[in-house]
């Protein structure tokens, strides 16, 4: 059974350009300018879409995700609007992937079927569960599997080769490998270590492998596209959307604006990237 | 949820994947998880090597001042008029509290493992304390992560941390209380995974913390149950702890666990009351859910944001509880009950006044709950009161709470 994510990554390989994958927090600031930014992002370039689940608690994210989460609960969001808001997207667009990022607790509380249930009928083609080990797998991973939703897995720099088989065991849709230990939206690791961890995990895996943690720049984009078949974008799109917000949360500027300027500048960047390298 | 079936000993938990029943496990970022089972495989090697009891056992007679003793309290069993009641004196140990009890077992573990630096989260600030002693005790430098809030309420500890040489960060994330110390922990133990050492200081996080922190606090249960047999020639009929994250009550209760004749009762922070959301009571207001690395009781609302709550007590100012705790609830064994912010004041005052002791706000919550039963019970009966930590700590908060500047 292929999905979304399977299709578009064949696509972007058969055309020789890594994937552009950006992430945004679901309900950030409110509902409908998220859902906004969520309509501008594959207008302006990006190939898969990271919709952030809020959670009370985010203990891998740097300040400026868990800034994001705290402003999209104050806003009212929940799981379940953050599944209304994938749905309604997907009623616009049918091709672009879309890949739920969080926590497990609030998708427990849903009740693991009626998650996978609603998140299949709602358009989603995969799941990052930040808290969720291979060791967890009976959890959500198998069922998710069953039900057809990929599973992506974070490989790390702590995953050496005799765990990485067990990583990627159940793995679907992409390996997503964090350039480094640490939080989200520190800064990049040295991308010559990052290549050859990208190759290494190649080495082990058909899938393909997408580098987040970190990338900021259309320039680092670049360089990490040169050897990844996706490069992860965050925080930098989060703090977009921050930075025109004022001290009272109100909009100085049109965020979704904002967000297509960067990701339009983060598209070129991974367009260039095998160009690049090549030369 | 459905009732599991009564085992035959309650001492045997966790499993092979860490788990209490359905509570307990290892819900922790990949980053991690290479870190966790190698300190489980070090516990394991750690905790069959004679070398490494040994000199646990001499850093707890020698520096810790164990054992610690079991206190008849002649003057509460007389204002009471019920049951004897004895107080388990870990107010007595060196630092003023239990934590010392785990810190040491863990600094060791952490030398056996040639980390260079140690991190840990505190609430009252006694674990902090307590790890900022021991890293003191053993050159290592220590970053304690403490909510802004308890940082304000419990500045005479967050000096003492200083004078020891350990760097306080408070945490100003949610109600800058101890689970936004552990979100920050947890932050930064996955950026420094290399060289750091997190010292959790209470029996829940993954697996193998709340097993590993449960059997070096397991050392007040064991001798608490030798104490009362030599001094009163049976074990006791009530034993009693204050229960925040959990840990100076699982090492009271685990091994009295499979001794049917004593009732074993666990106290909540019932804050201001059950029906609202200022309190901590997770095993009575809460329901299960996976947070900081496992999955057990906690105060989270129906999206499954976990709750704030609120105590009086710093300590036990946490949504959640240590896994096995969730278990033992789910079985029966031990019976969880709420005191409220008041009642633990006056029993913080009572106990002052008829005992001359001060106990921590935690511990009074535990004799509060005695201050209930003792009197209905019968003059031969035995309670033993785990008197955690002493209460130094609090008179600023007690005298804010009392309406008196000091």
């Amino acid at each position: 059974m292929t999905t979304r994510i399977d299709r578009r990554m064949a696509k972007l390989k058969s055309e020789g350009r890594p994937a552009l994958v950006t992430y945004i927090m679901g309900g950030d600031p409110d509902y409908e300018t998220s859902l906004s930014i969520m309509k501008a992002l594959p207008v302006s370039g990006s190939d898969v879409i990271e919709l952030g689940m809020p959670f009370s608690d985010p203990m891998a994210d740097g300040p400026a995700i868990q800034a994001a989460g705290l402003r999209a609960l104050k806003g009212g969001q929940t799981l379940a609007r953050t599944l209304k808001m994938a749905s309604e997207f997907r009623a616009g667009d049918d091709e672009t992937p879309i890949v739920l990022m969080g926590y497990y607790n609030p998708i427990y509380i849903y009740g693991v079927d009626r998650f996978l249930a609603d998140a299949k009928a709602s358009g989603i083609d995969g799941l990052i569960v930040v808290d969720l080990p291979p060791e967890m797998d009976e959890e959500l991973c198998i069922p998710a599997l069953k039900a057809g939703v990929n599973f992506i897995r974070l490989a790390t720099p702590t995953t050496d080769d005799k765990r990485l088989p067990k990583v990627l065991e159940n793995t679907s849709g992409f390996v997503y490998y964090v350039s480094m230990t640490g939080i989200t939206g520190s800064a990049l690791a040295d991308t010559a270590k990052v290549s050859a961890a990208v190759t290494r995990i190649k080495g082990h895996t058909a899938l393909p492998v997408c580098v987040g943690f970190g990338v900021k720049t259309a320039e680092q984009a670049r360089v990490i596209g040169a050897s990844a078949d996706g490069v992860v974008v965050g925080t930098a799109i989060v703090n977009a959307i921050a930075n025109v917000l004022g001290p009272k949360g109100e909009k100085t500027a049109d965020p979704a604006e904002a967000v297509a300027t960067l990701v339009s500048g983060l598209a070129q960047g991974v367009r260039s990237a095998r160009l690049a390298a090549a030369e | 949820m459905n009732k599991p079936a009564m085992p035959n000993s309650f001492r045997t938990g966790p499993d092979e994947q860490g788990m209490f029943g359905i509570f307990g496990g290892r819900f922790v970022a990949e980053t991690l998880m290479p870190l966790i089972l190698d300190l489980e495989e070090q516990w394991n090697h750690a905790k069959n090597d004679p070398e490494f009891k040994a000199e646990l056992q001499n850093l707890s007679t020698h520096y810790a001042g164990r054992p610690s003793k079991l206190y008849f309290a002649e003057g509460l069993t007389k204002h009471l008029g019920g049951a004897k009641v004895y107080f388990k004196r870990e107010d007595l140990n060196h630092t003023g509290s239990h934590k010392i009890n785990n810190c040491l077992g863990q600094i060791l573990l952490a030398k056996r493992m040639g980390k260079k630096r140690i991190i840990a989260e505190t609430g009252a600030g006694q674990h902090g304390v307590a790890s900022a002693t021991v890293a003191a005790r053993f050159g290592y430098p220590c970053v304690v992560y403490m909510g802004a809030t308890d940082v304000a309420r419990q500045s005479p500890n967050v000096f003492r941390m200083k004078l020891l040489g350990a760097e306080v960060r408070p945490v100003t994330a949610g109600h800058g209380t101890l689970k936004d110390a552990m979100n920050e922990a947890l932050r930064d133990w996955v950026t420094n995974v290399e060289d750091t050492y997190y010292l959790i200081g209470t029996a829940a996080g993954p697996h193998p913390y709340p097993e590993m922190v449960r059997d070096f606090q397991s050392v007040i249960g064991s001798e608490a149950r030798a104490q009362i047999l030599e001094q009163e020639g049976r074990l006791p009929d009530v034993i009693i702890a204050a229960v925040g994250g959990g840990s100076n009550a699982i090492g009271l209760f685990h091994p009295f666990l499979d001794d049917k004749e004593v009732r074993i009762i666990g106290i909540e922070a019932g804050g201001r009351g059950l029906d609202g959301v200022e309190h901590c009571a997770s095993m009575n207001a809460g329901r299960p859910g996976v947070l900081h690395g496992n999955r057990t009781y906690l105060l989270q609302n129906a999206d499954g944001q976990i709750l704030d709550g609120h105590s009086i007590s710093a300590g036990l100012d946490y949504p959640g509880v240590g896994p096995e705790h969730s278990w033992l609830r789910d079985s029966g064994r031990v019976q969880y009950e709420p005191i409220l912010d008041d009642e633990a004041l006056e029993a913080f005052q009572l106990t002052t006044r008829v005992e001359g002791i001060i106990p921590a706000l935690e511990s009074a919550h535990a004799i509060a709950h005695a201050m209930k039963i003792v009197p209905k019970m019968d003059k031969d009966q035995l309670v033993i009161v785990n008197l955690s930590g002493r209460g130094d700590k609090d008179v600023h908060t007690v005298a804010k709470m009392l309406g008196m500047e000091i």
